[in-house]
């Protein structure tokens, strides 16, 4: 059985699609936690209902790679290299699960609800406490630290793929000119 | 796969470094306040806490106690705002009354400001305010309340408050007459029940219209009281407090003054006239007080911007800082409380259980 050399649309869209959203939410969070300015409540509130959103995505996300064909690395990479690349893959999404759950649950033991767009309201799925705040507090920033430097290690790796290697594994993601 | 030039490859990795090494500085400095104005939360609350920060409490109104009761609502605020407190019912709350200052032992009896929090409801009906004493904020802006606690922060060599830094602060800034008018006109009272609480800043109330009414409230006292309390005792409210709930409940008639189309919501540093429309919302009935660590209130971050529906944010800069300002706050203390399950909130109660 051939595999494909590149992703296929659904998982291309989904993740061109998540890169923005990821940047914007990385901004925006950065940002919001240390102004005073009005705008802060509005951006809280666009970052609440885009994490959720986010959460949607990811898990919409990993059914397509998980029932879906992925393109082999090419031959030209080492064994342990593709281990790694891998592994790296899975971090990521490990880290864009940990992201909109940590601050999911961080508002609910804060005993604040997380509305989506002032359409609906998650339901709470822990008690209020502020021990529990302040772990998912934590972890909401720690993540956000460790997803910052694992998009960076990866933009690195795409980019040498494509600019230095040549070896398709950019354009695998990307799209082939036909 | 095509064949590179050589001499390209050393262009090829600065278009790397370049591209990766931007995004991260990039990041790195917005996370360092790039984009920010003049103060951030940070700061402010880096300036509220002092240089030995008491942990696991509030950076600021660090000594308090918990209460518990209800809101009788009498209905009449439910032609302007469709949040449930104020149909004819009525709501429990937590709460929290507590005296202005970072540290967690201070005496009652010298504090400028006390306070009056209130939580009722929950979810899209939640509603958290934070009231205080004086019915004014001496400056609009937060960069210039940032400046107001500087100058009134004891010099770190004398531990002295810094009189001529306080006057050169009030006499650039004009804004700040009315509070000082109030400040000096105001006695303290002999209990905490006997205390007008402000909201200070202005809201809406939004009907089931979309109209919407910008308003201030208070809670009013129904009881005064001026008996001598035990100056040495630095606990001398709060144990009036409790022996007073103990006894009764104690209330506070919740009124609202509407504003005019004259007023300006947006500026917490001017009073409205005295002859707004005022309309008594209901009474707010403490039944029970206890320390913090037996109550439930010492998780609550009382954000003035938790809003029912109902009820909106103006656009007053004061208000939407304040809301950042104790995150951060709240961020600190709740991160140390995770760190340290053995911090208690009310170390003032520990020493009364071990008498």
């Amino acid at each position: 059985m051939s595999q494909p050399t590149t992703y296929n649309l659904s998982a291309r869209v989904m993740h061109w699609g998540m890169a923005f959203l990821l940047f914007s939410m990385l901004f925006a969070g950065l940002a919001m936690v240390q102004s005073l300015q009005p705008w802060h409540l509005t951006l809280l509130g666009l970052h609440k209902s885009f994490g959720v959103i986010a959460l949607i995505a990811v898990m919409v996300r990993l059914i397509i790679r998980l029932r879906t064909a992925t393109p082999a690395m090419p031959d030209s990479i080492p064994a342990l290299q593709k281990r790694i690349a891998h592994a790296s893959h899975w971090l990521l999404y490990a880290a864009m699960f940990a992201m909109p759950l940590s601050g999911y649950f961080m508002q609910n033991a804060a005993g604040r609800p997380v509305a989506v767009f002032d359409l609906f309201t998650l339901p709470a799925v822990m008690p209020v406490s502020l021990p529990l705040y302040g772990f998912f507090r934590e972890v909401h920033a720690l993540v956000a630290w460790a997803l910052i430097a694992l998009v960076l290690v990866h933009i690195a790796a795409a980019l040498h793929h494509g600019l230095v290697k040549r070896d398709g594994v950019l354009q695998s993601m990307t799209g082939r000119k036909k | 796969m095509l064949k590179q030039k050589p001499s390209a490859l050393p262009l090829r990795y600065a278009v790397i470094i370049g591209a990766v090494g931007g995004l991260g500085a990039l990041l790195f400095a917005v996370a360092g306040g790039l984009g920010q104005s003049s103060v951030t939360a940070q700061d402010f609350v880096n300036l509220q806490e002092g240089n030995n920060p008491h942990l696991g409490f509030r950076r600021a109104h660090a000594k308090g106690f918990c209460i518990a009761g209800e809101f009788v609502s009498n209905g009449s605020l439910q032609p302007y705002s469709i949040a449930p407190q104020f149909a004819a019912t009525s709501t429990p709350f937590v709460g929290r009354i507590s005296i202005a200052g970072n540290n967690p032992t201070a005496p009652d009896l010298n504090a400028p400001v006390r306070s009056l929090a209130l939580s009722f409801g929950a979810g899209s009906s939640r509603w958290l305010t934070a009231m205080n004493t004086p019915p004014v904020m001496a400056v609009g802006t937060p960069e210039a309340f940032y400046q107001q606690i500087q100058a009134l922060s004891p010099d770190p060599e004398t531990g002295e408050r810094n009189p001529e830094r306080i006057q050169a602060f009030f006499a650039t800034h004009p804004e700040t007459q009315t509070f000082r008018n109030w400040q000096a006109g105001y006695t303290p009272t002999a209990s905490f029940a006997s205390e007008i609480y402000h909201s200070i800043n202005a809201f809406y109330l939004i009907n089931e219209n979309g109209d919407r009414q910008a308003v201030r409230w208070a809670a009013m006292p129904t009881i005064s009281s001026n008996e001598e309390l035990d100056s040495e005792n630095v606990n001398a409210l709060q144990n009036e407090f409790f022996a007073r709930v103990e006894a009764q409940p104690v209330a506070f008639d919740l009124t609202f003054t509407f504003a005019n189309d004259s007023d300006d919501e947006t500026n917490p540093t001017v009073l409205w006239p005295e002859d707004r429309q005022q309309v008594v919302a209901g009474q707010i009935v403490v039944h029970q007080a206890m320390p913090e660590n037996e109550g439930n209130c010492n998780e609550i971050n009382f954000d003035p911007l938790v809003l029912p529906k109902g009820m909106a944010a103006t656009a007053d800069p004061i208000l939407r800082a304040r809301s950042a300002a104790y995150a951060e706050s709240y961020r600190r203390r709740a991160r140390e409380h995770f760190l340290n399950s053995s911090l208690q909130p009310s170390p003032q109660k520990e020493s009364e259980n071990s008498q």
